[in-house]
């Protein structure tokens, strides 16, 4: 399955960078606050940030293209795009496929969301996003997965009772349950699944890994990139 | 930020509900949305003419005399026919677009020695890149758009090829050879008799397909183009006020009771016309239809 | 792992026997064959019953859109209309949302949102729809004298309905039948592709297809196989209707039979 480019803006952060190289950024598109599409269209939040951050101080011109995550790796490697930035936990399944560069979130917990405390999820029905982490992991365990293509999707199951509760990134369930004036709450204790969000990239683009890895070192280094994370993901998100 | 079509838009929270929908059916999101609309009825306005052109080369080589291309048309209108199309639909743009690249390669990159698949991933030089690399996004879209059109037109080619086979075969055999006794050759009389009179017995099937063409337009979302069921889903998922002016629950049911209305209408108009066309063409033919019409008009029996 | 080993593990997966995981590297064309043949079950399943529970209301759309009651006509006239006018595609996603909202009227809509039911719904009313309209069309291309001539034996209402227009119309609309029914088996590939969430990695063989496409990157392995199998079941759908349609006509002289031709040439 093939979903090719879904446009979004150019955008041109570079001023006076005459031989810039075009990098066209890969993103979901719906997944706040990491990437999201924003009321006029455009891709928003963490990611797009810090993805023109990164671009900037690696002196590329960067395009944005949305694109199903069920297909965000296999149209990476067949060249539609030349990196993923999409909340994209590093596993070491993924790095079979592709390359990772730096991390640059921590590793952030997953959590169970349910609309009551005592929901049952050891032997419900849980839902989650196919070809997550999360999915993976509630498809070893004794829960029965229940599989969307999309985020709020799973988010919307629970809302409907069509699962008892949604196994998703802790970050992405924040807002959901905040906005939801208790009527969402977090069950159970958050479970430590990624290794840190990353970019990916084809094994065979060594050197635009390296150009990212280089601005996802400087940005840790001056501090900015912990003032992102706090601004979009919260204070309690885990910063370096 | 966004420069507003309504100035009041410019803090939703406050308004009264009525201006509260015309600014959020204004937002540059819906404004792609109803955008999406023309995205549609272009891919049909395409892909028709395409299909047919497809659907044309494959029964005029099912009708071939020379054995191989025959049987190559055949079994195109026949695989096509017995597989679920959306199976093609998911299969056909990875593999066009992975053949495309691959011919270019072959031709510009002669003296690449990296092999092209290394591991997972597709590697052609970068002179061969489809779109290449540093294209602007809207050539990408277009290729998108346009490996869509050919996927449409191969599957929908292969249903038409069918029609207008059976519709050379409904042009009465006494015609050709008529045509042939007068010295004219295969390739006269197929231009010249065949096809000129095929098209009367080829409109019932070719409207019929024109329908289901209509009624496959939703399968673009499968191709990853931003078409009227992604935007659909995108706009109707629940918001939260975190990430939108314009916050609502879960609207995605009445965005497709937009889209099955929208294809309702679309399809009845559809209809209307080509019964008025079907009326004019069988005036006057020696066809059932064109009989019934003589006989209601008074005509002799 | 033997390929034996695998169809035991994977052979019965799709309706949930069997083992737990799916594989998740060192993909065997075993595997592929196995687990997409595991989920054909679902594409029978869907078709089958739509199929069977089908036929029945299409006879009675049929009916009801040549009735000279207007109360009668109307309804039958506008289900037609409605399913056979839009997508199938949006009827599946349109459908889920509906029930969704369905659900907090009432429990009765619970088990409507799973695909088995829900789908299995849209699916039934949609190749009514398509087989009323040929029901319909048949009905009405019953020879005249057919029927004058069952009066004139003294044959009415439901005896002349069930002993001469029913086997009539039948005999006339199998060939176009049989097309819907190639046609519908195509559409269950649909299902797991629109709205419809797969439960414990439960899918048809699209589903399967798709997920060792997209994690072997290669669709050429696949989908060709999925084709096989389609092409399979085609040829055993035109081999039932063709025997059905043998025994439809087998009052008619050898010359009048027509022989069974298969032209699927639509799609929803």
């Amino acid at each position: 399955m093939k979903h090719l480019i879904l446009g979004t803006a150019l955008l041109a952060l570079t001023a006076g960078m005459g031989a810039a190289q075009t990098v066209r950024l890969g993103t979901e598109g719906a997944y706040p606050p990491y990437n999201f599409i924003d009321d006029n269209g455009q891709v928003a939040g963490f990611e797009r940030v810090l993805g023109d951050e990164l671009c900037k101080r690696a002196e590329l011109t960067c395009e944005w293209v949305t694109n199903d995550w069920d297909s965000i790796i296999p149209n990476l490697v067949s060249g539609n795009y030349d990196a993923i930035i999409a909340g994209m936990s590093i596993t070491d399944e993924r790095k079979q496929v592709v390359d990772f560069s730096e991390n640059y979130t921590p590793p952030s917990p997953s959590a169970y969301m349910a609309k009551s405390a005592d929901a049952d999820i050891e032997n419900g029905v849980i839902a989650a996003q196919t070809g997550t982490i999360q999915a993976a992991h509630i498809a070893s365990t004794g829960a029965t997965l229940l599989e969307f293509p999309s985020p709020d999707e799973t988010v919307a199951a629970v809302q409907s009772d069509e699962a008892d509760a949604v196994l998703a990134d802790k970050d992405y369930l924040i807002p959901v349950v905040e906005e939801s004036g208790g009527a969402l709450v977090f069950v159970g204790d958050d479970l430590p699944l990624g290794g840190g969000i990353g970019m990916a990239f084809r094994k065979s683009d060594p050197e635009l890994r390296g150009k990212f890895d280089a601005a996802i070192k400087s940005m840790k280094a001056d501090g900015s990139l912990n003032n992102l994370i706090i601004e979009y993901l919260g204070e309690d998100s885990p910063h370096f | 930020m966004r420069p507003a079509i309504f100035s009041v838009c410019s803090d939703p929270s406050t308004l009264p509900q009525w201006q509260w929908f015309a600014c959020y059916l204004t937002t540059g999101k819906h404004l792609a949305f109803y955008g999406s609309f023309g995205v549609v009825l272009l891919l049909l306005a395409i892909t028709a003419p395409a299909a047919l052109l497809f659907g044309f080369g494959a029964a005029a080589s099912a009708r071939s005399h020379f054995a191989p291309l025959s049987w190559l048309g055949k079994l195109y209108i026949a695989i096509v026919r017995g597989v679920p199309d959306i199976a093609f639909f998911l299969f056909f743009v990875i593999a066009l677009d992975q053949g495309f690249e691959w011919l270019r390669h072959e031709i510009k990159c002669p003296d690449w020695d990296q092999p092209i698949r290394q591991g997972n991933d597709f590697v052609v030089c970068p002179a061969a890149k489809l779109p290449l690399g540093t294209a602007p996004q809207w050539v990408h879209e277009t290729y998108g758009f346009f490996l869509a059109v050919l996927t449409f037109a191969i599957v929908f080619g292969a249903f038409a090829g069918n029609v207008l086979y059976g519709a050379m075969r409904a042009v009465p055999r006494p015609q050709i050879e008529t045509a042939e006794a007068y010295g004219m050759s295969h390739r006269q009389a197929f231009w010249r008799i065949l096809v000129p009179q095929m098209w009367v017995y080829a409109l019932p099937g070719l409207s019929n397909l024109w329908m289901v063409l209509i009624k496959a337009t939703p399968l673009l979302f499968l191709l990853g183009v931003e078409d009227i069921v992604y935007w659909a889903r995108e706009l109707g998922g629940s918001k939260t006020a975190r990430f939108t002016d314009y916050p609502h629950g879960d609207w995605r049911m009445w965005y497709f009771l937009v889209l099955l209305v929208f294809y309702l209408v679309f399809t009845r108009l559809s209809e209307m016309v080509l019964t008025r066309i079907m009326r004019r063409l069988s005036h006057g033919q020696a066809t059932a239809a064109g009989e019934a019409q003589r006989r209601s008009a008074g005509g002799p029996p | 792992m033997s390929c034996w080993q695998t169809v035991q593990d994977y052979g019965l997966r799709a309706i949930g026997i069997g083992e737990r995981l799916l594989p998740r590297d060192d993909f065997t064309l075993c595997q592929q064959f196995t687990l997409i043949g595991s989920g054909m079950m679902w594409n029978i399943y869907f078709g089958l019953l739509a199929l069977l529970a089908g036929f029945f209301l299409a006879t009675a759309l049929a009916v009801g859109k040549s009735s000279r009651h207007r109360l009668l006509r109307k309804p039958a006239e506008w289900f037609i209309f409605v399913f056979r006018g839009s997508p199938l595609f949006i009827q599946f996603f349109f459908a889920y949302f509906l029930f969704l909202s369905l659900k907090g009227v009432s429990p009765f809509f619970d088990a409507f949102t799973s695909a088995w039911l829900g789908a299995l719904v849209v699916l039934f009313f949609n190749t009514a729809a398509y087989s009323g309209e040929i029901f319909y069309g048949a009905l009405l291309s019953i020879p005249r004298g057919d029927l004058e001539a069952a009066d004139a034996y003294g044959f009415t209402g439901w005896n002349k309905f069930r002993k001469i227009t029913w086997p009539t119309m039948l005999r006339l609309a199998w060939p176009a039948y049989t097309n819907e029914a190639i046609f519908l088996f195509h559409a269950t590939t649909l299902v797991f592709f629109s709205g419809f969430p797969a439960r414990q990695q439960r899918g048809d063989a699209l589903y399967y297809a798709s997920y060792f496409a997209d994690k072997t990157f290669n669709p050429f392995i696949p989908y060709p196989i999925l084709a096989m199998y389609f092409i399979l079941l085609t040829l055993t759908v035109v081999s039932v209707f063709g025997l059905i349609n043998k025994r439809l006509n087998r009052h008619l002289p050898t010359e009048r039979r027509r022989p069974l031709r298969i032209r699927p040439n639509l799609l929803r």
